[in-house]
């Protein structure tokens, strides 16, 4: 059937899924993927138990354990015994209800948006949840991705649909080339310093133009993971042919005929000419550089080149307040350079930044040099199977020579849910997403930056411009 | 889930933007796998001081506060991640309600599943709500979800809020979503039929 209003990305995914919708009622959408991880699932399983229900489609749904998991000896029990619980839970009830578990041990293990990904499971045109708000990395594909709370993952569970109240679409264009030493995560850095923790509420963002285009699938997914930092329901970049190559070959990819097929399907997942947003942000790549965080959320941004921001140059009475809370907890001064500032821990991880590429500009960034004296570093990998390839690439020589501690893969210090954690008041410079007031750690003081700006502030103990590195 | 239908109680204010998950349940207290015991540890790390005392400079602490029901709200309320444990929370510790200008959109979806009202109001009214909340003793608001109508004794405040009829007509009658959605399961059964292929690419 011909359509003849032009269509964005967003509108097309979202048709294709449309289960029913009545007037006066979320519309209730079809789940291809449904990713599951120990936090957030127990309650929700519980209720089907309850209930006397099955998981509808278990060959749509899959487990990791990935969050409260150790990132040492993995031949060592987990010690908390309220994380081994939860831990327990997902294995028993995984078991019960016949979906597919990635435990401790499994060699396909890792975080979850990290595995989805690799495994090809992540493709064009689906629409992806998950008990977790980063959920949106899956976005990078073409894929609606969006994060869910408990209950509404034992609504999937049961049923595979969710209910949905339409978001508005959001373009944010990124024009021109990045410039040298600007990485995916300082894109996503510059937008959410631009338009703020709240700047794209109630909205899907599709990212646009030569910047985003140019980036790896890598890249694309450290851009789309952070949609939610922005306050996005979820973020999308449209698949091309560095998509389709990425996907190729992977174990839950199409095969030959069927991924051909697929291919021809997924090149029309695209934002058609003369379709319209709701809204539009455009940004010059040029006017990008390494960005560093200074306050406790991620809108709090500066460049490396800047100063921490005086609050008495403040927008309003709320933002100055905000900022003076933000400065007192931090413990920064204004109008210092944020180069002034020492730290106390490095971790390059998390969903955001722990894919190869990450570790290898890490890596590039440290080799022969030595981690600063005052800096406890250290690298996770996102899945085994990444740290399979980059010890393979002789990675891990690399930083562990240089001093860092090289771990098993997981959340780890992202959110401090596992051993993994800073003590008050010690600061890091974080390749993660969040930098609440103790996210990483009661009182833990977060500094988020890309992993070449990590892998740099570990050497010289301090941030520093990694253009000048 | 317990209905919603009319609600009277103490307010109390929380005069800050961008109030996140993390500070609402900070991470450590997700390990639970029950949905209840969560009131607890409701904004644990601005509640209690490093030695475990009650912090007395936080408001939530006052004891004029106590028993409050109501909670008033800066913008963005519940931003961050999508940990439904921060409903569980806020409805653990006795909140029915929060009021703020916005919220952020998975922690506003959340709160449905779970008997919790939040009610979307202007700033203007909201920084009121927030300053009779300080100078009013005991200051309490009726809520009125048929009528979706808020007004406090003297009728100084009195407005009219918006909610989709789907989810207010949930509140109202406690309804489970699952069950709601399973009445219309020859829905989903077609869908799966015609237009999914099962693991492969949509057409359309």
């Amino acid at each position: 059937m011909a359509q003849h209003k032009p269509r964005t990305l967003f509108e097309k995914i979202w048709q294709s899924h449309v289960v029913r919708d009545q007037a006066g009622e979320p519309t209730l959408l079809y789940v291809d993927l449904h990713l599951v991880h120990e936090v957030t699932s127990p309650q929700a399983f519980d209720g089907l138990r309850i209930a006397g229900r099955n998981v509808r489609r278990t060959d749509l749904t899959v487990a990791v354990m990935d969050h409260n998991t150790p990132t040492w000896d993995l031949s060592l029990p987990v010690k908390d015994p309220i994380a081994k619980q939860q831990l327990d839970a997902l294995e028993k009830n995984c078991s019960e209800f016949g979906v597919e578990l990635y435990d401790r041990f499994s060699p396909l293990q890792g975080i979850v948006h990290i595995i989805a990904p690799e495994q090809g499971r992540t493709q064009p045109g689906k629409v992806i949840v998950c008990g977790d708000s980063h959920t949106s990395t899956h976005g990078a594909f073409g894929a609606f991705a969006l994060g869910i709370g408990t209950s509404e993952v034992e609504h999937v569970l049961a049923t595979q649909t969710l209910r949905q109240k339409k978001p508005r679409t959001m373009e944010i264009n990124i024009d021109g080339p990045a410039p040298t030493g600007v990485s995916a995560k300082d894109i996503i850095l510059g937008i959410i310093g631009r338009i703020g923790v709240a700047g794209a509420a109630g909205h899907v963002i599709e990212y646009t133009g030569q910047a985003i285009k140019d980036l790896s699938m890598e890249g694309r997914m450290t851009v789309c993971n952070m949609s939610i930092e922005a306050g996005a329901r979820a973020g999308m970049v449209a698949p091309d042919q560095t998509t389709f190559d990425y996907i190729r070959g992977r174990s839950h990819a199409p095969k030959d005929a069927e991924f051909h097929i697929a291919t021809e399907q997924w090149t029309r997942l695209r934002s058609d000419p003369g379709s319209v947003y709701d809204s539009r942000v455009a940004i010059e790549a040029k006017d990008l550089e390494p960005f560093v965080t200074w306050g406790t959320n991620p809108g709090m941004v500066i460049p490396v080149t800047g100063k921490i921001p005086n609050p008495n140059n403040a927008f309003n009475e709320i933002e100055k307040e905000s900022w003076e809370r933000a400065l007192s907890y931090m413990d920064l001064k204004p109008d210092i350079p944020i180069t002034d500032v020492a730290i106390d821990r490095v971790f390059i991880g998390s969903c955001t930044n722990s894919r190869i590429e990450d570790i290898r500009a890490a890596a590039t960034v440290v080799k022969g040099k030595k981690v600063n004296d005052q800096v406890y570093a250290m690298v996770v990998p996102g899945s085994v199977s990444v740290k399979e390839q980059a010890e393979n690439e002789g990675l891990d020589r690399i930083l562990i020579e240089s001093g860092f501690d090289w771990r098993e893969a997981g959340c780890s210090m992202c959110l401090g849910m596992n051993p993994d954690i800073l003590q008050p008041k010690e600061r890091c410079a974080s390749t993660s997403n969040r930098n609440f007031e103790g996210r990483q750690g009661k009182g833990g003081r977060t500094h988020l930056v890309s992993p070449q700006m990590a892998a740099a502030a570990a050497i010289e103990g301090r941030f520093v411009d990694i253009r000048d590195w | 889930m317990e209905p919603f239908i009319k609600h009277t109680g103490l307010v109390a204010p929380m005069d800050r933007a961008n109030v996140d998950t993390d500070q609402i349940i900070p991470k450590q207290f997700l390990k639970r796998i029950e949905r209840t015991g969560y009131g607890q540890f409701l904004f644990n790390d601005w509640r209690f001081k490093e030695d475990g005392s009650l912090n007395p400079e936080f408001e939530l602490n006052k004891t004029r506060y106590k028993g409050a029901s109501i909670l008033a709200a800066g913008p963005n309320f519940g931003s961050g991640s999508s940990r439904e444990h921060a409903p569980w929370a806020l409805m653990d510790y006795g909140f029915r309600c929060i009021i703020a200008s916005s919220f952020a959109d998975i922690f506003y979806n959340n709160c449905f599943q779970n008997g919790i009202l939040p009610i979307i109001a202007p700033n203007n009214i909201v920084t009121e709500i927030i300053n009779k909340s300080r100078s009013d003793n005991a200051y309490r608001l009726n809520v009125d979800l048929k009528n979706l109508k808020v007004w406090d004794e003297d009728e100084d405040i009195v407005f009219r809020f918006k909610l989709d009829e789907f989810r207010r007509n949930s509140l109202i009658n406690g309804l489970d979503d699952i069950g709601i959605t399973m009445q219309h399961e020859n829905d989903i059964l077609d869908f799966e039929r015609t237009r999914h292929k099962h693991g492969g690419v949509l057409t359309n």
